[in-house]
This record gives C-alpha cells, sequence and structure tokens, in this order.
C-alpha cells in the first residue's frame, strides 16, 4: 500500500536527484545579510515554542488534574466516603470523563491540522502557531499528568489523611509535591518537540523559521533552506542541552 | 478513651481480620499490641485510626461513636488522633519544616496550607517539636535525605505539632536499628507520659513492649489473647501467642519458639485461644 | 551548632540550604520569559478570550454536517489506509536504522565502561573507536533534528511524489530518535549480569547477546511502538508536501474551505490515531 519501491530509491535518476540536491545546498547561504535577516524569525521560534508549550501547560494542567481517577472517584481520597449512592458517583465521574474525552480530542488531531485551521481563522503569522501548539500539546500534557499523578505513592497520603487533612490539602501537600519532578521533566521533553514544531508550523504559514524554509524552497534557493536546517540544528541542540541541565538540578540529590 | 464492642472488620467476604474484639483503654495510658504477622494488628490500628469502617460492632472514642463518621466530623475526629507508620509516613520531596506542619492541616484553611508552603506558619512550633525529638538542626533538610530512624523523628515532631489527644503508632521502629529502636520508643513514651496523650503501639518486638509499656495485649488471629502488665506475662502465654510461627519470625520477635505449651482450650479471663 | 550565615539563617540559627531559591528564581524566569514571548508574537490575550468562544464556535458549526457521500468516503477510506500503511513502514524502517546505528553510539559499548576495564585499548585502537562512536552519535543527532517534513521534502524530490518518501522520511528521522532512545536504555543496563558474563570468559559480542541485549530488547519493543503513536499522527501530516495520505486531502479541504469534507478528514484522523494509541498501549502491556 505505500508503494515502497526500494529499486526506486537506489536507481540511478534518485542518486542524482540526491546528489542534484545536496550540491545545490552546499555550501550554506552565510551572508551577513541572510544571517542577520534570520534572527527575527529565530527568536519568533523560540517564541512561539515557549508560549506554545505554556498554554498547554495552561490547558493540559487542569484538565490532567480533573481526569485523574485517583482525584476524581477512586483511591485514597476517597476510600472512606464513597456513600454507595449511584448519584454522588455519577457527579464526580462526569467531569473525569468530559475532561479525558476533550484532552483525547485535543491530542489526536496533529499540530499541523490544528495550524491550518487556526491560520484560517486568525490570519498569518506566530499568533495560529502558538494556539496549534498550545492546543495539540496541551492534550498531551493533559494525559500524561494525569499517569504520573495515578501513580503516586499512596502511603504518605494515608499518613496525611490520619492528621485529618481535607482533600485538598492531600493534593496540596501529597500528591503535588511528589508529582513535581515528573511534571517538570515532561514538560521539558514537550518544550523540545514544541521548538521542532514551531519551526515547520511556520510552512503552513504560522511564523518563524518554517516561513522562511517554505519561502526559500519557493525560490528554489537550497543555500539558504540548508542555512536554516544548520540554525535549527542549532536550536534544537540548545534546547536540549538546557532542558538537561534544568533536570540535572530538579532531580538533584 | 478507646471503647471498642464487638468490633468485627472483615475483607473480601469472607477474611475476618477483626474478629469480635471488645477492648478499653483509658486516656493517658500506654497500651502496647504484640503478635505474629498477619494477625490483625494493622488492621485493628488502621480501625482506631478511622481509616477503615469497622464492619460490626461500636467503637467509641471519647464520647462518641466514631465507627459512621464522615466528611467535616471525620475530619475533626481524626485531628484528635496522631498516627506514626512503620514507614513511608512522610512526602519525600518537601523539605523537612512542611512534613512537620503538615501535622496542623486539619485545623487550617485550604488558603492557609498553601500559603505555609511559602512561608512556614507557627514555624516556632515545628522547631520546638523537632527539638524535642532532637533534630531541630534539620528543619529544612529535604525529607528524603534523612536517614530512616530520623525520619521516624520527623513523623514524630509532625505528630507533637498535631497535639492529639491520642498516639497511634503501627510498628514504628520495625525498619529501623535496633539501638534507635530503644530510644524512639522510649520517647514516645516519654511523650506519653508528660503530655497526657495516650498512646497505643503495635510492636514487632516483644522485647521493647515488655521494656517500657505498662500494659501489654497479645492478639492473634483477630483476636486478643492476653491483655494484662508485663509482670504477668510468662514464657508459656507468649509461645502459645506466636506458636505455628517460622524459626525467623520468632528470632526477629525475640522469643523462643522451640518452646510448645501444652494446649489448654480454657483460659481464664480471656477470650478463647482458638 | 551548625555555623551560621547572617543572610540565610532564620532566628533560630537553622540555615537554609541555596536550593531553597532555586524553584521560586525558576518560576520568576519562566514568567518573564512566558511574557517576552506573548510580546513578540503579538499575541493580543485580551483579543483571544473575547473573541475566541464566538469564533470557535462559529467556525465549529461551519464544520457540521460531515461530507458522507460515498465517492468521498472511499477517498477518505484510502487516504486512511495509505496513512497507516506509511505509519507502519515508517516504524519498521526506523527500528531498522536505529538497531543499525546505536551499538555505535553508545559509549559503553563502543570504548568505556564495564567490557573495558581490564583490558586497555592502545590509543591507536581507542582513538578509532571514539571516532565512530562520534560519527554515529553525531548521524543519529542530524537524523533527528532534521523535522519529518523536512525529510519528506527532500524524498519528494528525490523519488517524486506519493506514499514512499513519506515512509523514508518516517524511517530517516524516527531513526535519529529511536536510536537516541535506544542509546540510553543502552547506556542504563544494569551491570551485574554484564559482570558476571564477562567472568566466564565471554568475548564483548557474546556478552552483547546474552546480556545486554535481553536486558535492553523489551525497552526497544516499547519505545518503538510508543514512536508508532507519533508516527501515525506525523504520517497523516506528511501529505501537505505530497507524500500522501490524509494530509494531501486535508491540504486540498482547507485550501478550498470545503468544511464538511475538513470534518470527515478529522474524524478519520481521529479514529486512526485513537486506534494506533490503544494497540500501541496493548501491545505494550504484553511486554
Amino acid at each position: 500500500m505505500a508503494q515502497v519501491d526500494l529499486g526506486a530509491l537506489l536507481d540511478e535518476r534518485a542518486l542524482g536527484n540526491f546528489v542534484k540536491f545536496f550540491a545545490g545546498a552546499f555550501p550554506p547561504d552565510l551572508s551577513p545579510d541572510f544571517l542577520g535577516f534570520l534572527v527575527k524569525p529565530t527568536i519568533e521560534t523560540i517564541q512561539i515554542s515557549i508560549l506554545g508549550t505554556a498554554i498547554a501547560v495552561a490547558i493540559g494542567f487542569p484538565l490532567g488534574l480533573l481526569g485523574t481517577a485517583t482525584l476524581a472517584f477512586r483511591g485514597i481520597l476517597h476510600g472512606r466516603e464513597i456513600a454507595g449512592a449511584p448519584s454522588r458517583r455519577l457527579v464526580r465521574f462526569l467531569p473525569y470523563a468530559a475532561s479525558r474525552a476533550l484532552l483525547s480530542l485535543f491530542r489526536s488531531i496533529p499540530e499541523f491540522v490544528w495550524a491550518l485551521m487556526f491560520v484560517k481563522g486568525v490570519g498569518l503569522g506566530p499568533f495560529p502557531g502558538v494556539l496549534a501548539i498550545g492546543v495539540a500539546y496541551g492534550g498531551m500534557i493533559g494525559k500524561i499528568y494525569s499517569e504520573i499523578l495515578e501513580a503516586v505513592d499512596p502511603q504518605p497520603l494515608e499518613a496525611l489523611q490520619a492528621t485529618g487533612a481535607s482533600r485538598w490539602q492531600i493534593v496540596l501537600y501529597g500528591f503535588l509535591p511528589q508529582a513535581y519532578p515528573n511534571f517538570v521533566s515532561y514538560t521539558l521533553y514537550r518544550w523540545e518537540c514544541a521548538i521542532r514544531a514551531s519551526a515547520v508550523l511556520g510552512l503552513v504559514g504560522a511564523g518563524g523559521l518554517g516561513q522562511e524554509i517554505e519561502i526559500s524552497m519557493r525560490m528554489f534557493d537550497f543555500h539558504q533552506v540548508f542555512t536554516l536546517v544548520i540554525i535549527l540544528f542549532a536550536l534544537v541542540a540548545g534546547v536540549d542541552w538546557l532542558s538537561a541541565r534544568i533536570r540535572q538540578r530538579v532531580f538533584a540529590r | 478513651m478507646y471503647r471498642l464492642e464487638n468490633i468485627r472488620k472483615v475483607f473480601n467476604g469472607d477474611l475476618v481480620a477483626v474478629d469480635h474484639v471488645s477492648l478499653k483503654i483509658t486516656p493517658g495510658e500506654q497500651v502496647a499490641i504484640i503478635g505474629p504477622s498477619g494477625a490483625g494488628k494493622t488492621t485493628l490500628f488502621r480501625l482506631l485510626n478511622l481509616t477503615l469502617r469497622p464492619d460490626g460492632g461500636v467503637l467509641w472514642l471519647g464520647n462518641s461513636d466514631v465507627g459512621e463518621l464522615r466528611g467535616r466530623a471525620l475530619r475533626a475526629t481524626r485531628r484528635r488522633i496522631g498516627t506514626i507508620y512503620q514507614q513511608h509516613n512522610l512526602v519525600p520531596r518537601l523539605p523537612v519544616v512542611h512534613n512537620v506542619l503538615a501535622g496542623r492541616l486539619g485545623a487550617w484553611s485550604g488558603w492557609r496550607a498553601v500559603w505555609s508552603l511559602f512561608r512556614p506558619q507557627d514555624l516556632h512550633s515545628a522547631y520546638a517539636a523537632l527539638s524535642q525529638v532532637g533534630i531541630p538542626e534539620k528543619l529544612y533538610a529535604r525529607t528524603d535525605e534523612l536517614s530512616g530512624g530520623q525520619q521516624q523523628r520527623v513523623a514524630i515532631a509532625r505528630v507533637l505539632v498535631q497535639n492529639p489527644e491520642v498516639i497511634l503508632a503501627d510498628e514504628p521502629v520495625a525498619s529501623v536499628d535496633p539501638n534507635l529502636a530503644h530510644s524512639i520508643v522510649k520517647l514516645l513514651v516519654e511523650i506519653s507520659q508528660t503530655s497526657g496523650m495516650t498512646l497505643v503501639m503495635n510492636l514487632h518486638s516483644v522485647e521493647l513492649a515488655l521494656t517500657y509499656f505498662p500494659r501489654v495485649i497479645g492478639f492473634r488471629e483477630g483476636r486478643i489473647q492476653f491483655d494484662r502488665p508485663p509482670a504477668e506475662l510468662n514464657d508459656d502465654l507468649l509461645s502459645r501467642l506466636y506458636a505455628g510461627m517460622s524459626r525467623s519470625e520468632a528470632q526477629e520477635a525475640g522469643i523462643d519458639a522451640d518452646y510448645e505449651a501444652p494446649f489448654t482450650s480454657s483460659c481464664g479471663p480471656l477470650l478463647p485461644g482458638k | 551548632m551548625a555555623p551560621v550565615h547572617a543572610r540565610t539563617a532564620d532566628r533560630y540559627g537553622v540555615t537554609t540550604p541555596s536550593s531553597r531559591w532555586f524553584p521560586y528564581a525558576m518560576t520568576a524566569a519562566v514568567a518573564v520569559l512566558v511574557w517576552w514571548s506573548a510580546r513578540g508574537t503579538e499575541v493580543d490575550l485580551a483579543m483571544l478570550l473575547r473573541d475566541g468562544p464566538r469564533a470557535i464556535l462559529s467556525y465549529t458549526t461551519r464544520l457540521f454536517p460531515p461530507d458522507l457521500s460515498s465517492g468521498f468516503l472511499a477517498n477518505t477510506a484510502v487516504g486512511t489506509l495509505e496513512t497507516l500503511a506509511i505509519s507502519i513502514m515508517g516504524s519498521l524502517l526506523s527500528m531498522l536504522v536505529a538497531f543499525a546505528v546505536v551499538f555505535f553510539a553508545s559509549a559503553n559499548l563502543m570504548y568505556t565502561g564495564v567490557l573495558f576495564e581490564r583490558e586497555q585499548l592502545g590509543p591507536a585502537g581507542r582513538g578509532l573507536r571514539v571516532s565512530v562512536y562520534l560519527l554515529a552519535k553525531g548521524l543519529l543527532n542530524i537524523l533527528r533534528s532534521i523535522p519529518e517534513i523536512v525529510w519528506a521534502t527532500v524524498f519528494v524530490f528525490a523519488v517524486g511524489l506519493g506514499p514512499f518518501p513519506g515512509v523514508l522520511a518516517l524511517g530517516v528521522h524516527n531513526g535519529g530518535v529511536l536510536g537516541k532512545l535506544f542509546g540510553e536504555v543502552l547506556e542504563n543496563v544494569d551491570r551485574r549480569p554484564i559482570e558476571a558474563l564477562q567472568t566466564t570468559g565471554a568475548s564483548r559480542f557474546q556478552i552483547l547477546i546474552y546480556g545486554i541485549l535481553p536486558q535492553a530488547l523489551p525497552h526497544f519493543l516499547s519505545y518503538s511502538l510508543y514512536r508508532w503513536e507519533v508516527n501515525i499522527r506525523a504520517a497523516a501530516i506528511l501529505g501537505l508536501v505530497g507524500a500522501g495520505g490524509l494530509g494531501q486531502r486535508i491540504h486540498i479541504a482547507v485550501s478550498l474551505f470545503l468544511e464538511n469534507q475538513l470534518l470527515t478528514l478529522l474524524v478519520a484522523i481521529y479514529i486512526v490515531v485513537t486506534l494506533v494509541d490503544y494497540l500501541s498501549a496493548y501491545l505494550r502491556s504484553l511486554l
């Protein structure tokens, strides 16, 4: 179905095209004009990734909390309290099911498609890119956050409950501190992906480096494309390094 | 303080963990509960600290029937009971100060609890409690950096901050060095004597129970086997309590399990053994 | 009594470890970054909150009802199957690529760690191995830093349109990603069975087969399945650059303002992505 044709990959023409492509790209366009011109899109890409991730956390964290079974209706917070009355369980269950469904919807539609829709909705530029990343990644962050919360060690929670703490206090003093390192770790990982995504979303007009790549490709100026790819590579490497350092601090000792 | 009347707890329909237990504990007493693993000591403990609901019988704390409490009333009653578990009492990543102040959560509103994470409220009581257990310098250390014995002390400090009427401890020293174990048990007994808080402790080690407690209850297969001061206990009673244990369990508990007492079916004022 | 620093000790003389300030500093830094990003991307929060819900509502109503004509449904079905096929073939290819390269990109297999503690390599041998290691790692980094879309464009250029360049793009890019993840697995294997095998006199290669791989393979499979979930989403959109599948059709639908068709396609994507997610989770639970 995928029409995989290894023969086609290796035949003369394809190889020839490859060579032409890479020859056409080398050397990268390093003229100061072009590089100076690229500063703004590069910064824009970084900004899109940061704001997009921030919105994703703003969407994903509350929905993730709602969609955690051990917070909504199961486990330590409800052990002695389940009245058995079906209506009370339903009241707890509905927001749980609804937020899970919503998160699932958000993350099943690729950010690209979201970007296309937002571009149609709010126009070109970085804004639709931010929204697309926010929504799509919000779905992922919400799902993973609730998985992290459900994997928390229940024993300290029982101890807190025994002191007479209320449900919210148990969440605050017991669930969240235990979940925090994993929250940070996953959010950093999402930010790495966001950098790559924001560059790519530019291809549909959502700003940043991606838009420049699209323009350069359209003009068949592969030297410029090469430069852009190098910059992208450097960005990803930088984010990689930074998030590794942050992880070290957070998980220290 | 506590009055249990025919308390019963059954799991999964047929596993009777606590079987018609009746018991009275007066305020300010120190009571040790000993018995083999799986006897139901921990279930009894969790009934007493209101984590579980009894399936039968009545449970009195002070003058109230606490078996069926819920919501606010349950929370308020839990405040009166301080709990120390064998392990994992504390939230590992929080600094010690917050774990200690968690004892106040029953008295704080939600907002105060949040604010305290940034600016600890009642700092002096936390410091005083930590001083009382001997580790005031650890106030801001991260909890998972402390040794097991130190963490148990922090748990005790939390109970002190909570200032309950009753302290319940479930095998608090089972995971601690034997030398430290003595000092921790001694500390809790002293706290109970000076402050008037009732103390009920599940213990794995018979030696600790006999050394520090004026009243020892033997628990086996969900029932009380005996309830006496240490002076009235003898090897016979103890061996029967632990009969059928494996050799190593017996060694850990510190008793001589090779002694086979002649079995009698009636034991006087105590509940029948088997 | 611990030494007292005038600045950080409170009235009890207990010093606060410096790490106490780190979370606050971090939060402040993040807040500043977010504000800066919002300025830069011209995001008008007020406008978003005011007009947003209305715009979303009106757009959503335009999507209904979905286009369920038999012709279009058939087209969608073909696209869905194509996307699925691209993701599967792409995943397989990426596993091959990663598997081939990762052994050269693991420090503990190439020149350091348990396998090399006793037998010291000569400087030439060591130099050679380190360079191979660096090359392999570098290759994986390049493969995974370049987004699939860009790879797809390159391959479209090389072999023409259709699903094949999509497969290649996914294979190459995810080969890099899996290579890095596999590498982390290999570097974190439990040392002790390796040491034990070493004392039996096994060669390095044998130790690899008997000691390292059995520990690593379940994780390899788990990561590969997890990447499949990512791939299916990527496969759906590679169509935008001409690599077939649902992406192509979505692009058309959006460009021509055919919102009803778009809804059908969105449902198709949702179904296939959810399907793959469930399959992947199920297969991983078997591991």
